[in-house]
Order: C-alpha cells, then structure tokens, then sequence
C-alpha cells in the first residue's frame, strides 16, 4: 500500500511525456462532447435542442418537427460524423506507424479510392449479383465492396512501396497516386453504364458528406468501424517497436508480420466503412495524427486514442461549419476538410522537407 | 551457449557465408572481425534470426527457427548499426520501446539506469532526432541492454548481439562501451560483438572470430588470431602485431595497401 503511494506519487520520468497524453485525452474528450452538442443544435431548420432537452425533462410533448428533426436527421448525421472521423483519423495513425512515415494518409496514397472503387461496383453492379447474395448483404453491400477495395489497394500499396522492410516514400507516394488514378478511371467507366437513379446516388455519395446520414447508413458502416476502432489499440505497441524498424521491431519481440497484416485490415474496414457511408473526406487522416504528435509525442498507445477523439470532434465541428457557412444551402464536407488541410499539409511538408528524400 | 552450425546465406544467388560454424559461450565477449563485405554482419544477421539462413542456429539450447520472437526477444537484445526513427520520440521513450510488458520490475527506474549506464544520464527529455550519431548509437544501446538487463535471468544467461557498437564513437565512449559488454560478460551474460577495431578487440574481447570471404578463418584467443599472417590474408594489408606485457596486444598498420594478387 505504502508502495502503490509511492508509485502515484513518484515524479514522472523526465521525457516521459505519457501524463501529458492522458491530460490531453480529456481535453479532447470535453472537446468531442462539445462538438456533439454543438453538432445537434445547430443546423438550417432552427429546430431547437434546449427546448427539445426542456420538453423531455420537464415531460411535455415536443412537436413532431422537431423530433425528427432531432432524432432522424441530426442524432444519425453527428453518430456517423463520430464514426467517420475517428475511423479517418485512426486509420491515418495506424498508416503512418506501419509505413514509418508521417505523410501515409488514405486519401492520399489511394486507399480511400481504393474503397470508393469497391462501392461504385457495389452501387452500379449490385443488381447484378444473385438475389440472394443481395438480399444476405442488403446495406452491407456497399461496405463490404469498399472493404475489400480498401483491403486491395493497402496490399498493393505495401507491396509496392516496401522491399526488404524498407519502405520508399517516393515510391509510396507515386504508386498511391497511380492507384488512384486507375481507380478514377474505372469509376470513370462505371459511371457511364449507370443508369439515372444510380447517377444520383454516385453524385450525391461522391460529395464527400455525412449530409445524407440516415440511421440504416449507421448501422451498416458501424460494425466495420467499431471492430476496426476496437482492434487499433491492440496495434499501439506493436507500432511504437516498428518505428525501429521492422527488423528492430522483431529483436525486441514484435511478431512484426502478423503486425501489418493485423493494421492492413485494420485500415481496410475503417477505411472502407467510412468511405462507403461519407464518400472521401480528405486529410482528416494525416492533421490529426500530426496535430496529436506535436502536442504529446508519437507514443501510440495514446496517439490512437486521441487520434479517435479529436478525429471524431474535428469532423463534427468541419460538419457545422459546412451547414452554417452557406446556410440554409450547405457545403459538401470535404470542400470544408480540404480548406483547412490542405494549407496544413504544405506546412507539414516545409517543415519536413528531409522526409521526402528518404 | 550459443551454437550457429553450417551457416550458408545467399543474396540472390551470390552466397555470402559458406558453411560457417561459430560458437559463442556466456560469460565471454566474443568478437567477429573482418574486412568490409566479408560476411560479418550478414552472420550477426543470420544468428539472430533477421535474415534467412541454410544450417541451424541454437540460443541456449534452443532452435531459433522455431522460437517465437517474444521468446527470443527475453533472453538476447541486438544492437544495429544505426537506427533512424520515423518520429519525433524522445530519449526515455526509445529506451522505454525495449522494456518488454509488465516484465521488467521499476521500469521508469530502469530507463535511468540504462542511460547512465551508457553516459547519457539527464539526456532523457532530449529528442532522439536531435542527437548526434554517437549520441543515437548509445541511445540505442541503452534500449537494448534495459531490454535484457540482468544477464543471468532464472538461471540462464541472456545476450547482446552489437553490429559494430562503436564505429560512431569518440576514444572515449569508445572504451566505455566496451567496458559496458566487459562487464556483462563478467556477470555472466553472453556478448557477440561485430568490430572494426582490432586493438579495442585485442583489448576486451576473450575470443576472436576472423572472417574472410564469408569464412572464418581464424577463431580464438586474441593473441591466436591477431597474428601477422591471417590479418594479411584477410585484410590484404601489413600490419605490425605487438604485445608488450602491461597492454597485451596491440596492432599497427605497416605499409601501404598489398597490391591484389
């Protein structure tokens, strides 16, 4: 007893930068809850949030507007903002520790394209498929086609860009670049033989938006986040030992192969949900990573967990932003994301210039 | 004891060591010496499992093929010969990567220890990318001997493995990091050290093994193997062997470089 006060009362290590971490977890945690609130108050209707809350508590009725307004078009759409940003955020984590590489997002280097790919085939082609496949999968057809082309693209791009556990950025970055441009041409090509009501979907789905979120839509990409959410933490010191080196990571007793296999579907399923429900929203994956490295260090015990916190609040508050901006017309999400990534990521690349040539 | 029989390593199809047999005993410093591309560190490789290899390689008595690498990262740590790092971790996080979980008792204690251990107490907050070669390489060291700190664990001993440890440091870290695998040796651990330098060799090493053209071509006592005749065949160069009996050994280069035969 008088050890275990010793212990929480013993100075922190110098350079041990885990309780300012642990601080910074609740501050994003307030942060989130905040965003949440903020997310469910504000939006083109004017329904009211305080009085909805005031109507629940003191036990009056509220109108019927204002619950569906609350409960069928703001609870989905700021669950799956939570969904999908933390899904984003961790998954640019995870790429990054894997790929030993901070610029490793999944919009950049292909992945997500790589699962929008899948869920073009999944909206055009569906039909195609036996009734009874289509009936078994129902709306877990788009994200399981976005999964496994978000599984695909990770291969490929690991492949590609790693040769003897060394992993080429030049090569990386190139070859996701390819990816991407192979898949927008066959979605190109997709989007052609789709019929109108299809176009539609596509359109409105490659907006990159939780605009459409609707409490089916939650429940599909859920699963896959969740599982993928769940699995990531398992993944932290593993990751920590890569940053060594794969040959390193293995010296100090990391199964160093399961490892990456375990973080390429990791990816995959948080990726490919994400991208299946919300279209691509890029930079999420590599602001908030980078954001949370600057502030506590790349321990990834912790890095991931506040990558899943401050993904989650960022795109909420990105997802007010682009429905108060124009109201009462909203502003696709990913037009909010890349104006406030992309300036971030060419500060990124100034500041490490000596990455690049690795 | 470590026991490596029959070792054959090929890149591509260009073999690298051809049938290598080399034993290792704890409570020794053994070092591996050589010319540059004459395997040395291709069979440091090799007997810690990091490359693929054709012969059969035991860690106290057992099959490294068949060990898990968790297993095998309890009783031996390896020591690159440089490591950069992806991210900005600090001095205590790297050596902190080599304290396995909840296995090692006191271990924010033990990061302390590690580095002062290496010369680098107080060096903790610093960022690793910001250090000097040397600075990193002891770094690097600190991870890997908090990673097997004790060198007799349940009765067993545990192991270094260093690919080259002081080919970035000054003369005077230099002899300190010598010291540092001396003394875990003295404490019953087992230490393989690939070198450069033949006199800190001669110096703190109990055996030598000689590497030519990925074959050992000389394995003992450093007075045995630091001899005139087998540094020229391996280094194709004259050197000047001296023992004077206060220092024992000592080697001077002699003349320019031996025209190839």
């Amino acid at each position: 007893m008088a050890m275990l006060a010793q212990d929480m009362t013993a100075p922190a290590t110098p350079g041990d930068r885990s309780g300012r971490a642990q601080a910074l977890s609740a501050v994003l945690l307030g942060l989130l809850g905040f965003a949440t609130v903020l997310s469910l108050a504000v939006g083109a209707s004017g329904a009211s949030l305080w009085d909805a809350m005031l109507g629940l508590l003191s036990g009056s009725e509220i109108s019927a507007r204002d619950r569906i307004v609350l409960v069928d078009i703001r609870l989905p759409r700021t669950v799956m903002g939570i969904l999908v940003g933390a899904a984003l955020a961790v998954s640019g984590a995870v790429m990054q520790g894997l790929f030993r590489n901070p610029l490793a997002d999944p919009a950049l280097v292909g992945v997500s394209a790589g699962a929008g790919f899948g869920a073009i085939v999944a909206i055009v082609l569906g039909g195609l498929l036996p009734v009874s496949v289509a009936a078994t999968l129902g709306a877990y057809l788009v994200p399981v086609a976005a999964f496994v082309g978000a599984w695909a693209a990770m291969l490929v791009l690991y492949g590609i860009s790693t040769r003897r556990g060394r992993t080429s950025i030049a090569t990386m970055l190139l070859a996701g670049i390819a990816l991407a441009a192979l898949m927008g041409a066959a979605q190109g090509v997709l989007i052609y033989v789709a019929d109108d009501a299809q176009l539609r979907t596509l359109t409105f789905w490659g907006m990159g938006s939780v605009a459409g979120a609707t409490w089916g839509k939650v429940l599909a990409a859920a699963p896959f986040i969740a599982v993928s959410l769940a699995a990531a933490p398992f993944l932290a010191r593993g990751l920590n030992g890569l940053a060594l080196g794969e040959a390193a990571a293995a010296h100090i007793g990391i199964p160093v192969q399961r490892l990456k296999n375990a973080s390429v579907l990791m990816v995959a399923g948080a990726v490919g949900a994400a991208v299946a429900v919300s279209g691509g929203i890029g930079f999420v994956g590599i602001v908030v990573p980078h954001l949370l490295r600057l502030l506590a260090g790349p321990d990834h015990r912790f890095l991931l967990v506040n990558s899943a916190l401050l993904g989650a609040a960022l795109l909420l508050c990105a997802d007010v932003i682009s429905r108060v901006v124009i109201a009462p017309a909203e502003l696709p999400i990913g037009i909010v994301t890349a104006t406030l990534g992309g300036p971030f990521f060419l500060w990124i690349l100034l500041r490490q210039r000596g990455i690049l040539e690795m | 004891m470590l026991d490596a029989q029959d070792i054959t390593v090929r890149y591509g199809r260009r073999p690298i060591l051809h049938g290598v047999d080399f034993r290792a005993r704890a409570g020794a410093v053994t070092a591996i010496v050589g010319p540059n591309g004459s395997g040395k560190s291709t069979l440091l490789k090799a007997i810690t499992g990091e490359i693929d290899y054709q012969g059969f390689v035991a860690l106290n008595g057992r099959d490294i093929a068949h060990a898990k690498v968790w297993e095998l990262a309890a009783i031996r740590a390896v020591l690159p010969q440089a490591t950069p790092l992806a991210f900005p971790f600090t001095v205590a996080e790297v050596v902190r990567l080599g304290l396995s979980r909840g296995i090692q008792a006191g271990q924010s204690d033990l990061i302390g220890q590690a580095l002062a251990r290496v010369g680098l107490s107080g060096y903790e907050a610093r960022f690793y990318q910001e250090l000097s070669g040397g600075e990193q390489q002891r770094v690097q060291l600190a991870r890997v001997i908090a990673q097997v700190w004790s060198p007799v664990e349940d009765g067993s001993p545990r192991w270094l493995f260093l690919d080259e440890p002081v080919s970035a440091l000054d003369i005077g870290h230099q002899l300190e990091v010598m010291q540092l695998a001396r003394d875990y040796a003295d404490a019953g651990g087992g230490v393989v050290a690939v070198m450069h330098d033949l006199n800190l060799t001669a110096m703190f090493a109990d055996v030598v093994a000689l590497i030519a053209e990925g074959r050992i071509i000389g394995c003992g006592a450093p007075g045995d193997v630091l001899q005139n005749d087998l540094l020229r065949t391996a280094y194709r160069c004259d050197v000047r062997v001296n023992t004077a009996p206060a220092n024992g050994t000592f080697i001077l280069p002699h003349a320019a470089r031996m025209a190839a035969e």
